[in-house]
């Protein structure tokens, strides 16, 4: 262990670009996935970030934690404002006005930016064909506002808008599955990555920064304060959610699926579901019934990578 | 050398933010600007101009594209119109604030509902408290000279604002008007290179659009506002610069016949020509009456105005827009509080017209006078009165 404990860290660069000192919850799985993202784009970057927990928490002015050229505008835009950076510097390099060197553009927003209000402006950057990447951080509820429900939001979770009561068990709807609306686009780069497997993200985001056009990832963000989680437990939920099948890890290579990890058998979804208390209110039949869920969207996952 | 040609308007401005060598133009397609995008999208399309144009899904995007591009230090520009503005209206305030300029052309237009796609000033009256400069055309040669000089403006160090050029939907922006188009070397000579400092770049990394709590956010918003009301003065003097080089001549102010006139019609956009018919009538017929144009909607042009009306007893003021339940047309509200504190004032009377396109002819804008007249001597029960509806 004290062996592997030297190997690893050179496994990542030492640099950060998400620097410390931030305002983040402690226990921020988003966090930890930023700074992942960050080391593995480097230097020539610049981070097009939309309004959230992320944007909220790095740049308190007049602090920043952002060591690359970093903006934020508003909620729903940061696909557009990035796929204007793309042209301007498309056009300015042609003209000699830029710097001759390929810049990583990187567009970055939670999941209410990327599934809900900001949908359009998404799939009008992938229509387009900007060369950039989106990542879309997933804590599956709008939490910088105090933690609301998403379409992102899975069925049965309690969020301040979508509360248990006599008439409701929850959330009422099924997450929406943004990875497809992403492959549907005909873009040449989809995946879904969790901080808990950090150099299986680095790698995706390595891969998907160096597809030409646009490319995707959404990433799995645990949130102690949202998900009513103990904070030391963010990572292992990250992991849980891998190994339960609730949130599997793939890639969609120019509209060819590919299973990232495989497991002979998934955990039960008890073991992800039970240490959060956005869940504590759900009956064994609940459970029984989004378990069930779980299995079939694998299942169908696993058709779509292996074919019948 | 520049020539002088018959061509629609909206192809004129088209062919300023070609000779002004713009990078990016991100532009939704809606009447009456999509002439201006498409001839510019001809214009990329053939090679005749070096830009990236981004047809972006919405309005919405199309700003958002823009901030992106102006802040990776791209000469920018986008057009819209009406819903088009109303819709960008949240992302206007962004390039105003975080200080990056680009260039607009805005054909204003009536907002709906019902549905009207002909000209009036209500979408540029929703969008005056965003921070922009705004700037009026009454003609097409104003258009075309005013899209180039705005882009001097916006990117002066001195200035740093977003600009809108506003010309009246379909008066002027279908219409065919003898233009003296530019000379490329006579705009180049004019025009530096955009050089913006703070661009997004990895060898120096900046922060943009960073959260404002209460300990600061008061001050970002006095700088802002400070900064934009001195920009009167870097606007003048470019104007000038052009008025020096090409011979035409613009100011904030506009004045027709005002020097000694009793009573002063005011106005903005293509109406104004219009009424300086009624003005040579009336004072044919020996009435002291004259006319004030506002090209500077914002900063507006307090000195300027209070100056341009020093001998008036009366003021008429015809505004393009309604501000339901309010006291008077936008316009005529703001000559009003520009007058107010001063000792000697005149009488601020407000009309209100031009909806939705409704023409307004010569006669209307003399029988507005002689009953602004009437109501600065009797008074009125009326805040405003509506020009010409049927009731």
């Amino acid at each position: 262990m004290d062996k592997y404990g030297l190997y690893v860290p050179k496994l990542a660069p030492r640099k950060e670009y998400f620097a410390p000192g931030h305002r983040a919850c402690v226990g921020c799985g988003e966090m930890l996935a930023v700074r992942q993202v960050c080391k593995a784009l480097g230097r020539e970057t610049i981070v097009i970030n939309s309004t959230g927990c992320i944007e909220i928490v790095s740049s308190l002015f007049p602090q920043t934690t952002w060591e690359v050229p970093w903006m934020h505008t508003l909620f729903e835009n940061a696909a557009a404002v990035a796929s204007g950076v793309e042209s301007a510097i498309k056009v300015m390099q042609r003209k000699g006005k830029y710097r001759d060197k390929k810049v990583n553009i990187l567009a970055m927003g939670g999941d209410g930016a990327t599934a809900d209000i900001g949908l359009q402006a998404l799939s009008g950057a992938f229509e387009r064909g900007h060369d950039l990447l989106y990542v879309c951080f997933d804590n599956e509820a709008y939490m910088n506002t105090g933690i609301q429900r998403s379409s992102s939001t899975p069925y049965g979770a309690v969020t301040t808008t979508s509360p248990t009561g006599k008439k409701s068990i929850g959330q009422q709807t099924q997450k929406k599955n943004l990875p497809a609306i992403a492959v549907a686009h005909n873009i040449d780069y989809v995946a879904t990555a969790s901080p808990a497997y950090p150099f299986d993200l680095m790698d995706k985001v390595k891969k998907g920064v160096n597809t030409k056009g646009p490319a995707y990832i959404q990433v799995f963000s645990p949130c102690p304060t949202g998900w009513r989680s103990p904070g030391e437990l963010s990572v292992a939920l990250a992991r849980l959610v891998v190994e339960t099948g609730v949130f599997p890890l793939f890639e969609v290579v120019k509209g060819k699926y590919k299973m990232s990890m495989e497991f002979e058998k998934l955990r039960s979804i008890k073991d992800y579901m039970k240490p959060q208390g956005r869940f504590r209110h759900l009956t064994e039949d609940d459970i029984d019934t989004i378990q069930a869920r779980v299995i079939e969207e694998y299942n169908k996952l696993k058709e779509k990578a292996y074919g019948q | 050398m520049a020539k002088k040609v018959g061509t629609e308007v909206s192809f004129a401005a088209a062919e300023a933010i070609k000779l002004a060598n713009a990078d990016v133009i991100a532009a939704y397609p809606i009447t009456p600007q999509t002439h201006i995008v498409e001839k510019l999208s001809e214009y990329v399309a053939d090679g005749d101009l070096d830009a990236e144009y981004i047809c972006v899904e919405s309005e919405h995007s199309a700003m958002s594209a823009c901030c992106g591009s102006s802040a990776t230090g791209a000469r920018t520009f986008t057009a819209t119109a009406g819903q088009g503005l109303e819709l960008m209206h949240e992302v206007l305030t962004i390039p105003a604030s975080s200080r990056l300029p680009m260039v607009a052309a805005i054909c204003n237009r009536a907002l709906s509902g019902p549905l009207s796609v002909w000209g009036d000033h209500s979408d540029m009256m929703g969008v005056r408290d965003t921070g922009w400069v705004q700037i009026v055309a009454e003609n097409g040669q104003e258009v075309h000279d005013l899209l180039i000089s705005a882009f001097k403006i916006a990117e002066h160090k001195d200035v740093m604002f977003p600009v809108m050029v506003h010309m009246d939907g379909f008066h002027l922006t279908h219409v065919i008007e003898s233009i003296i188009i530019m000379d490329q070397e006579e705009v180049d000579k004019f025009l530096p290179p955009f050089n913006y400092d703070h661009k997004l770049d990895p060898d120096s990394p900046v922060s943009v659009g960073t959260y404002g709590p209460p300990h600061i956010y008061p001050e970002i918003k006095k700088a802002q506002e400070v900064a934009l009301t001195n920009s009167k003065e870097t606007i003048k003097k470019i104007w000038k610069e052009w008025g020096d080089m090409f011979g035409r001549h613009y100011n904030p102010v506009e004045t027709y016949k005002s020097d000694d006139a009793e009573t002063i019609l005011v106005t903005m956009g293509s109406f104004s020509e219009t009424a300086t018919l009624a003005i040579d009538k009336m004072r044919a017929e020996g009435k002291k009456v004259g006319l004030i144009r506002l090209r500077l909607w914002r900063p507006f042009p307090f000195a300027e105005l209070r100056d341009a009306a020093k001998s008036a007893d009366n003021m008429v003021v015809l505004d393009r827009a309604i501000s339901y339940g309010g006291p008077a047309g936008p316009l005529c509200s703001e000559i009003r509080s520009a007058f107010y504190q001063m000792k000697k004032r005149p009488q601020v009377v407000s009309f209100i017209g031009g909806l939705g396109g409704r023409d307004i002819a010569p006669e209307e804008f003399e029988e507005m006078i002689t009953k602004g007249v009437e109501i600065a001597k009797n008074g009125s029960e009326n805040e405003y009165e509506m020009l010409g509806v049927r009731e």
